[in-house]
């Protein structure tokens, strides 16, 4: 799999491709827009919406203030019910600890969970450095590895394709993994999901070591619990011998009470649905029933870090619902792909320059692919303020500034290529702080104006590539009240 | 009353007649109306784009022009919520930086008397019938800080339908940003440009010769784009329509 995000270009030209592509801007318009309307729909059912927001919110806050205290919490619980706990700093430590353990089972191939944090640190990539194979066993995901792709959404990570490109994948890829597609297989859902369900129940009957993530860790009793839609996770986390999930540390919370108001709020943002098809939960082992070896990798590859800033941090909330891609305008129409993550869209956009830093292109970038529109915020079940996040990020690209890398305290330079534009906001800023120079400005440029291009030169050209500029007035407003009313409104 | 024109750097620069169509409403309804000749700019591109420190100096001349008014009033919707949702913020942040309260203090003032002008209409004078007259079809396109930052809700469209002779269309997806963003628009070209042309697109579809709102940055890049595309619609700001009457109808 083609899973690499090194050396991605900045967004605005991984955009650019996707914006020309009609048939992918077609495939992603049509998807956000039905789940969008479905999603508005199951949200004004809930009488208490608002209030549930909040909620989430403050547990949400309360437990990453307090986190340390829950993660303790968490491990004795789990090694309590019988889990053995592992702490991962990065995605290497994590790697390793994983390919380790699976090799201890003397197993060579492994089946897999939908999950976001073995995809940020590249898991399969490491197992299969390892001779180990991962399948991925939720569809959307099968996909995407069937096709040596990149996801491109946090929940349909398959979504920039059509039916018949799966129907292709499936048939060229299918027999190369194991059981291979039926002869004459068509485009319809049916025969897809058919073909997708035999080809992946072979799997789970022979694996013998199942990996997962999970949505929430609830910290009283040590349980992990994963939400979906097909059950294929459900039979994952109780077919092999041995599980090992992998989570983030901010996927905690700390009662079941407060599990209680992400079980509504995550389906009904996520599907639409009133309640997840599946919500499967697992406390260490039990005898006889499910895997009889269980471990849980706590992996942090960056989170602590973020937790430090006090804008940023609002990110962890995040609870993975992807209703934030749904309405975004630019996710539209970049598609996933042009963030250079597995975290596309609004919540990539102040994710990963903060789990991963700000020094590469496409980092930096990032926090300039919005519009600054607020949808993304008016939809987000935990309310994490993304525009605001979004600015402070700007501010560290252009400014730079103290921040927290690997638990130190580094002072960042301000990123490359900004000058120009530093140059002109500090003019821009010094004449309006002196009125009467903005005022010979204006009055210069209505003078010229009939020399005035309809287009722009240097960084303004894009602009004007495909909009006309307004012609500059004959009078500035300024003028024109001075004239008429005598400067009434006191010295300049 | 007696409140102070906020008129925004670009629509001072650029779009003189918006100005105009403010003062003649407001003096219409029985408002005085001043025009601080010493105002500039509320700092929102500078902040927006990451230039926090570059943005404090202007936020504080805003303070220092306008604090001493009853209200002040603006025909942005964005720079609106740059003075109601940011300023409170950058004092904020002043303050979490260790630089004191001061900041915070200088804001604080023009904070809840700065009002977005439909948002003064409805709700401070309390009239959604300005006595205006307009003749043609018109959609309506709320512009996201307006909707978003400062919400705005109805009041534009409640005002818009008390306008005598006018056709209000309803704008399909109309809570879609139309791509302008500030320097998103010269940052991210393609995109913005691709979102402009879906609303322009959305727009010719009502059969209106007008598209209205309450922002003249969003309506520079629709126009643009309207312009561009060879539509024939036109960009008008609310405050242009309103200020419209039988006797000296805007064209
Ligand atoms: S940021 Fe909010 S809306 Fe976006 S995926 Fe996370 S929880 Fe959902």
């Amino acid at each position: 799999m083609s899973g690499t995000f090194v050396g991605m270009p900045a967004f605005p030209e991984a955009a650019r491709e996707a914006v020309g592509n009609e048939t992918l801007r077609g495939n992603l318009r049509h998807a956000t827009h039905t789940i969008r309307a479905k999603r508005e729909k199951a949200v004004t059912e809930v009488a208490d919406w608002a209030e549930l927001r909040e909620a989430g919110k403050r547990i949400k806050d309360h437990t990453l203030r307090h986190l340390d205290r829950y993660l303790q919490q968490l491990e004795d619980s789990v090694t309590a019910a019988g889990g053995i706990v592992h702490w991962a700093a990065d995605a290497a430590e994590a790697n390793e600890i994983v390919t380790q353990l699976v090799k201890m089972t003397g197993e060579s191939e492994v089946v897999k969970v939908k999950s976001m944090a073995t995809q940020e640190i590249g898991l399969n990539e490491a197992l299969e450095a390892e001779g180990i194979r991962a399948y991925e066993t939720d569809l959307a995901e099968l996909i995407v590895q069937l096709g040596k792709d990149r996801p491109s959404h946090i929940l349909v990570p398959a979504i920039h394709r059509n039916r018949g490109e799966i129907r292709d994948i499936f048939t060229r890829e299918m027999s190369e993994w194991g059981r291979p597609a039926p002869e004459g297989l068509t485009d319809t859902p049916a025969e897809l999901a058919e073909a997708a369900r035999l080809h992946l129940r072979e799997k789970f009957l022979r694996a013998k070591v199942g990996i997962s993530g999970a949505n929430f860790m609830v910290a009283e009793t040590g349980t992990l619990v994963v939400v979906e839609s097909e059950g294929n996770g459900r039979m994952c986390l109780t077919l092999p011998e041995t599980l090992i999930s992998v989570v983030g540390i901010e996927k905690i919370v700390p009662t079941w009470r407060d599990l209680e108001v992400f079980l509504q709020t995550l389906p009904r943002s996520s599907t639409a649905e009133r309640m997840n098809p599946y919500t499967s939960t697992w406390t260490g082992t039990t005898d006889g029933d499910g895997p009889s070896t269980f471990h849980l990798v706590l992996l942090d590859n960056g989170r602590t870090d973020t937790l430090a800033d006090e804008v940023g941090r609002q990110a962890l909330r995040c609870i993975r619902c992807s209703a934030c891609l749904n309405v975004c305008p630019v996710y539209e129409r970049a598609g996933g792909h042009a963030y250079g993550s597995v975290y596309p869209g609004p919540i990539g956009a102040i994710l990963s320059p903060q789990l991963r830093g700000t020094q590469s292109e496409i980092d930096a970038s990032l926090p300039y692919a919005s519009s600054l529109c607020g949808a993304c915020y008016e939809v987000c079940p935990v309310a994490i303020d993304i525009p605001e996040v979004l600015v402070h990020l700007r501010e560290r690209v252009v400014q730079g500034g103290e921040v927290t890398r690997e638990g130190n305290k580094v002072v960042l330079r301000p990123a490359k290529g900004h000058a120009a534009e530093r140059a002109a906001m500090r003019a821009a800023r010094w004449a309006f702080t002196h009125p009467a120079a903005l005022r010979t400005g204006q009055r210069a440029a209505s003078r010229t104006r009939r020399f005035h291009p309809r287009t722009l030169p240097g960084p303004g050209k894009a602009w004007s590539g495909s909009r006309d500029l307004p012609p500059v007035p004959a009078e500035p407003f300024r003028d024109w009240w001075q004239r008429t009313r005598g400067g009434k409104g006191g010295a300049e | 009353m007696r409140v102070a024109l906020f008129l925004t750097c670009v629509n001072d620069t650029l779009y003189p007649d918006t100005g105009r169509a403010v003062v003649k409403l407001l003096t219409r309804l029985g408002v005085d109306v001043d025009f601080p000749m010493a105002q500039t700019c509320c700092g929102q591109a500078h902040y927006n784009t990451g230039y926090r420190h570059e943005a404090e100096p202007l936020a504080r001349h805003f303070s220092d022009v306008f604090g001493e008014y009853e209200a002040i009033v603006t025909p942005s919707g964005s720079c609106g919520a740059m003075v109601r949702e940011l300023y409170p913020r950058m004092g904020e942040r002043a303050r979490a930086e260790g630089r004191g309260d001061a900041l915070a203090a200088t804001l604080a003032p023009v904070v809840p008397k700065t009002y977005e002008l439909t948002e003064f209409l409805v709700d401070v004078l309390g009239v959604t019938d300005v006595g205006a007259y307009y003749p043609h079809k018109v959609t309506y396109h709320p512009t996201c800080h307006g909707l978003r930052g400062l919400g705005l809700g109805d009041r534009p469209r409640r005002l818009l339908q008390a306008v005598k002779g006018l056709e209000l269309a309803e704008l399909p997806g109309a809570d879609e940003c139309c791509g302008f963003g500030g320097t998103f628009a010269l940052k991210n070209a393609d995109v913005s440009a691709a979102m402009g042309t879906d609303k322009v697109r959305n727009a010719e579809s009502t059969g209106a010769e007008v598209l209205c709102a309450a922002d003249n940055s969003c309506l520079m890049h629709i126009g643009g784009t309207m312009a561009r595309l060879r539509t024939g619609m036109r960009p008008v700001h609310i405050a242009e329509i309103l200020a419209s009457t039988e006797e000296e109808p805007a064209v």
